[in-house]
């Protein structure tokens, strides 16, 4: 049943150009970052090649690729979860499932199903970029895959949190603000932590980038995993107990 | 799954839908109010059962609780109090099993606009759990019982009102769910449309239980055969269409003569109960319903030369019933009157039927 309604969410995003349009603008962004970063290696190349123990062609274009697609992808998300749960409660077709017999977790998770599938869309045209510089050299697979990991770990957070703030509210774009608030907020909670005050590292640890950053540069710790699957989680749990609150009296 | 709960849950086998003090208040009202012990109930403390090939109307005015109480019975709601039982199970302890024999259609039509009539009834087929080597006969079915046919491949957007709300019934029934609840299913129909709902649902009654919900009076007569009225979240009538055209035929005559008749004689004719005077002339004479006093009052007035103009029976129409009940009617009356005919009798002529019920009968018959 949740692969059912997440397929239903994938198709319907392809049928609007919504969908389209952003696959097409984010590729093409993506790809000019990696463009750049390829020009930069060859730039540093023969100093590279002197130095003993210089940065490769994975620090030097992977790795600063998957972090820029972070960012980008962090303006974009919002656009692709804003519609979720609110539009079907404008359109007021949220009854059409609500009569089903299915149960509201289904409903949360097929839809964060569909959203994040079509996310993997998006990673993957991503992650086939550096791939192409196989053809002529090789890579650092290990810090690749840490890399794409990160960024799989941390757009899941981007789109339950998008998915819960959907459920909020019967405005698309209301949703779409208030998700790129907050995940602007806690991408640079961290900005606090670095003038030192009190409370600093727990804002740091709070920050989405400050986990996502040990993984581009291939340290993998279980914490970070964790701490994008237990956001992931609260927040998927957070939208089931918010629609469920739909039907209850207040 | 729990047989025991299951048989004590429906006493007939055959009742479908079994509604039992179902109250609902508005949101927010709850907590703030509940020390006044006024709280404002937007469905309050209804019940009623739903038989297998039974049509239950739902009428009454806007805002009157219609579709709230639809929209708990489909668990798009949860009540505050009371239990609904579907089939037999019930739904708040268990909405999946019990949701599986609903089909729905709300006031506006859930459809998606984006999607073709083909596509999304697939989607319906599937999220109901009809199995996967069933599906397409079943999307052919329900589009053949709605007139769908011909409209497989157009986007739902791009449809007329009529036939999206089409979709919306088509939706409803894909399933074969044994109860079938529809809040306004003629809303924006054109006439033939309409005729074709109406044949579609009772067509559809025959092994399901309905519900559906209009302000239409014609509607309620042409397709269903029981009628509640509901106003103010309060249940005022409910009664089988036969019982409902009994209440029609009233027990009231009209006599007009050219000479003022004489009250007193009236009132002492076998069977007269009151007698009014009309501003406008003649007098509006009610009568117990077990007996027709015209034979006499013609008599009457022929032996006392008041010389007959006009001798009718008045004869009220079901939105004279309705609009009666709804208007006149102070809330929380209702089940005072029903049960102190006494009261009742002082002031027939006022409001004659103002709990109507004829299961519960002390007056329902004097009608």
């Amino acid at each position: 049943m949740v692969f059912t309604l997440a397929m239903h969410e994938l198709r319907s995003m392809f049928l609007s150009p919504l969908a389209w349009v952003v696959l097409a603008v984010i590729t093409a962004l993506n790809a000019y970052f990696f463009l750049l970063y390829v020009d930069l290696y060859l730039q540093l190349q023969p100093r590279l090649a002197a130095a003993a123990n210089g940065p490769g062609i994975t620090d030097i274009v992977v790795a600063p690729l998957f972090s820029t697609a972070a960012t980008v992808l962090l303006l974009v998300t919002p656009l692709l979860t804003m519609r979720l749960i609110s539009e079907e409660r404008r359109n007021q077709t949220l009854s059409l499932l609500m009569s089903a017999p299915i149960s509201m977790s289904e409903i949360i998770l097929g839809k964060f199903l569909g959203v994040f599938s079509f996310v993997l869309i998006m990673l993957a045209f991503v992650a086939l970029m550096p791939l192409s510089l196989l053809a002529g050299g090789s890579l650092d697979i290990g810090l690749w895959a840490s890399g794409l990991l990160g960024l799989i770990l941390l757009l899941a957070s981007f789109c339950s949190i998008g998915l819960y703030i959907s459920t909020l509210t019967n405005q698309p774009t209301v949703a779409a603000i208030g998700t790129f608030g907050v995940l602007l907020l806690l991408w640079i909670i961290n900005l606090a932590g670095l003038t030192g005050s009190g409370g600093g590292e727990v804002l740091s640890y709070l920050s989405l980038l400050s986990h996502y950053q040990p993984l581009l540069r291939g340290v993998f710790s279980s914490t970070d995993v964790f701490y994008y699957l237990l956001l992931t989680g609260s927040c998927l749990a957070l939208s089931i107990r918010r629609l469920d609150a739909d039907r209850l009296q207040h | 799954m729990n047989k025991d709960n299951t048989n004590s849950a429906t006493p007939h086998s055959s009742t479908l839908i079994n509604v039992e003090q179902l109250t609902r208040y508005y949101d927010g009202e709850k907590s703030s109010d509940v020390s006044n012990g006024q709280r404002k109930a937007a469905v309050d403390n209804i019940s009623f059962e739903v038989r297998r090939g039974e049509v239950l109307g739902f009428l009454g005015p806007n805002g009157a609780g219609k579709s709230t109480t639809m929209r708990m019975i489909t668990g798009n709601l949860a009540p505050s109090h009371g239990r609904i039982f579907i089939n037999g199970i019930d739904i708040l302890d268990h909405p999946k099993r019990a949701k599986a024999h609903i089909g729905f259609l709300p006031e506006q039509p859930p459809v998606y606009r984006e999607l073709s009539v083909d596509e999304y009834l697939q989607f319906c087929a599937r999220i109901n759990r009809i199995p996967r080597h069933k599906q397409a006969t079943a999307v052919e079915t329900a589009k053949q019982r709605c007139g769908l046919t011909d409209v497989n491949r157009r986007l739902i957007g791009n449809l007329s009102k009529g036939y999206q709300q089409r979709v919306g019934i088509a939706q409803a029934i894909i399933h074969l769910p044994a109860v079938v609840v529809l809040d306004e299913p003629t809303v924006g129909l054109d006439p033939i449309q309409i005729r074709e709902i109406r044949h579609l649902i009772r067509d559809l009654s025959q092994d399901h239980g309905i519900i559906l919900s209009t302000h239409i009076l014609s509607e309620v007569q042409a397709t269903c055969d029981r009628v509640q009225i509901i106003n103010q979240g309060r249940l005022i009538l409910n009664d089988s269409i036969d019982g409902l055209t009994r209440h029609m035929q009233t027990s009231r005559l009209l006599l007009r003569t050219t000479n003022a008749a004489n009250i007193e004689i009236l009132r002492r004719i076998d069977g007269v109960e009151a007698v009014n005077v009309l501003a406008e002339g003649g007098c509006l004479i009610q009568h117990y319903p077990e007996t027709n006093p015209a034979p006499a009052i013609a008599q009457a007035t022929v032996e006392h030369q008041w010389q007959l103009l006009e001798l009718s029976p008045q004869r009220r129409s079901l939105e004279d019933i309705f609009v009666d009940i709804t208007t006149n009617e102070p809330p929380g009356e209702t089940h005072a009157e029903a049960h102190s005919a006494g009261a009742h009798k002082e002031t027939p002529q006022k409001n004659p039927n103002n709990t109507i019920n004829t299961n519960n009968t002390t007056q329902g018959v004097n009608i």
